[in-house]
């Protein structure tokens, strides 16, 4: 059974309103891999994100993650799926009534009847791994944006979830902590077995430390691969992404077609 | 020509249909609220906090108006009373207005533009900036730990705050009735206290403050869990809270203030 996939979308289409954003996604991610997820923006990352975690269903397509459809859980159902489940948000979301500590301490406090002391252990723990240990009594009015995506990131981190979302960890942030940030990611999915799935838009850090890596464009899922494939692909699409040329055989004004992505996706298989 | 003629009616028709569809979501909502209420009552600190913000931070607010109502009823009343040779029924006069009509209904609308906005703008401003979408996902129910305890804070709050404002306006008559204008201070009393009854007076207004505490609460919450996530759309909600509130309160006065008295 280890070959199961933990996350599995199955022909899964989105959209707002009328406005398709995603159509007949089909992934799957074994458990315990990072995998990160790239494309341009607006191109539907942070949609798959809320489509795993179940803050949107698919209107058509399937979305299972640990043997269990997410599309079709009523509410309780999908809060027990979430009791195993951390989410970094694209703009840390942190409670703005609350402290840095309080927020960390969040979770904590919600799921499990820890004392005090403990709690206020675990927060400082979670927040050096963050290269935060000092701030817990600023309010997060008080942050800099990259230091409220840490203490974001600790808080998603406080009940060492089985599964991670993150949306986009590394903007906003100076190398330096960016390379703690991509460590820290990379430990957690070595050492405790967590399976996560990243967006990103930080091609080199990001091919350094995930598994596997898959490209939306126009709604699709318009490349995957391994780090090493997506590397050596001569698919000028690719290319132009990895390097982040300006200019590239693919301009961004073009319109979408079918035939474009096939082009791309055969490229890296 | 049929087309100019009929357009406005089938506006109203679609106001009116929005309105009632509406009222199904907020009745829906109430609902919710009611069922996720175990944590409020269970972390009791949650919703005393929420207490200190609708209730404590209303005081002033309500002690100065009241203080003031109370003065004005005092002055008209003593007025119009003396006119008929009856000013020693001004303490009557003051209590009644204020027991069965001002109180509730004066503290209501002041809650709801202090704090009814103000909880309106806050959970708008939460979901805006996605910190509910945050809580949920963290497996946090947001209608449990966000929206219920300031329910219920707003609901104990409200009649707690009408009696303040009726003690302030009475004492507010007294004031003007017996320290400036002179009248007799047992009279002034004594004709209060023989003509308030006690069930038939005091308890209904303290009926009336409960229906608009429900009320009011229930708008400011529902407003801000509806709000759509931009600032425009939180700035809107909260102007809808107030002028809704006004018209709930003052519509719900007359239906109470027929089937009471
Ligand atoms: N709540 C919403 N209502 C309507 N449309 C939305 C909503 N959220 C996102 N969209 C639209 O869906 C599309 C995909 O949005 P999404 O947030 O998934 O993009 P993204 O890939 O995460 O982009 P970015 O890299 O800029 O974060 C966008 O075109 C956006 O306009
Ligand atoms: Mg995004």
């Amino acid at each position: 059974m280890s070959h199961d996939p933990y996350i599995e979308l199955r022909n899964v289409s989105f959209g707002y309103g009328k406005r398709q954003i995603l159509s007949n996604i089909n992934l799957r991610i074994p458990r315990g891999q990072l995998v990160a997820i790239m494309g341009g923006s607006g191109s539907g990352k942070t949609t798959l994100l809320r489509l795993i975690s179940g803050q949107v269903r698919p209107q058509s397509g399937e979305v299972w993650v640990d043997g269990k459809n997410v599309a079709t859980m009523n509410t309780r159902e999908l809060y027990v799926h979430r009791r195993k489940m951390g989410m970094l948000f694209q703009f840390g979301a942190l409670f703005t009534d609350l402290s840095v500590a309080d927020n960390v301490a969040f979770p904590l406090r919600e799921h499990t009847a820890l004392p005090e002391d403990m709690i206020r252990d675990l927060v400082t723990l979670k927040l050096s791994a963050v290269g935060l240990r000092g701030t817990q009594t600023l309010m997060p009015a008080e942050l800099s944006g990259g230091m409220a995506r840490r203490v974001a990131l600790a808080r998603a981190l406080a009940l060492d979830p089985e599964l991670m979302l993150y949306d986009e960890p590394f903007t906003g942030l100076d190398p330096i902590s960016l390379g703690v940030i991509a460590h820290l990611i990379k430990r957690l999915n070595l050492a405790l077995g967590t399976t996560a799935v990243m967006v990103t838009h930080d091609v080199h850090q990001s091919l350094n430390i995930v598994d596997y890596v898959y490209f939306v464009a126009h709604g699709e899922i318009a490349a995957e691969g391994t780090p090493d494939a997506v590397r050596q692909s001569d698919s000028p699409w690719l290319k132009q992404f990895v390097h982040g040329d300006p200019d590239g055989p693919v301009h961004f004004a073009y319109p979408a077609g079918t035939s474009l992505a096939d082009d791309l996706s055969q490229g890296v298989r | 020509m049929f087309e100019t003629l009929a357009s406005p009616f089938r506006h109203l028709g679609a106001l009116t249909i929005n309105a009632i569809w509406r009222l199904g979501f907020a009745a829906r909502f109430l609902g919710a609220i009611v069922m996720q209420s175990g944590q409020s009552l269970l972390r009791l600190q949650m919703t005393i906090r929420e207490m200190y913000f609708a209730g404590v931070l209303s005081l002033i607010i309500i002690i100065v108006s009241g203080l003031f109502v109370g003065m004005v009823l005092g002055l008209q009343g003593y007025n119009t009373l003396s006119r008929f040779g009856s000013a020693d029924a001004l303490g009557a006069l003051v209590a009644l207005s204020l027991l069965r009509e001002l109180g509730p209904v004066l503290a209501a609308l002041l809650f709801a533009s202090r704090s009814g906005s103000a909880m309106t703008a806050e959970i708008g401003l939460m979901k805006a900036t996605e910190q509910l979408d945050a809580m949920s996902v963290m497996a946090v129910n947001p209608i449990a730990r966000v929206v219920a305890p300031r329910f219920w804070a707003g609901v104990i709050s409200m009649p707690v705050l009408a009696a303040l404002f009726n003690v302030m306006g009475i004492f507010g008559g007294y004031l003007v009735g017996v320290v400036m204008i002179g009248l007799d201070a047992g009279t002034f009393w004594s004709q209060m206290q023989s003509n308030v009854d006690l069930h038939y007076d005091v308890v209904n207004g303290l009926i009336k403050s409960l229906v608009f505490g429900v009320a009011v609460t229930l708008i400011a919450v529902f407003e801000g869990y509806d709000a759509t996530p931009t600032a425009a759309g939180v700035s809107s909600a909260t102007t809808r809270t107030v002028v809704t509130s006004a018209l709930v309160i003052l519509a719900l006065d007359f239906v109470l203030t027929a089937f009471m008295f």
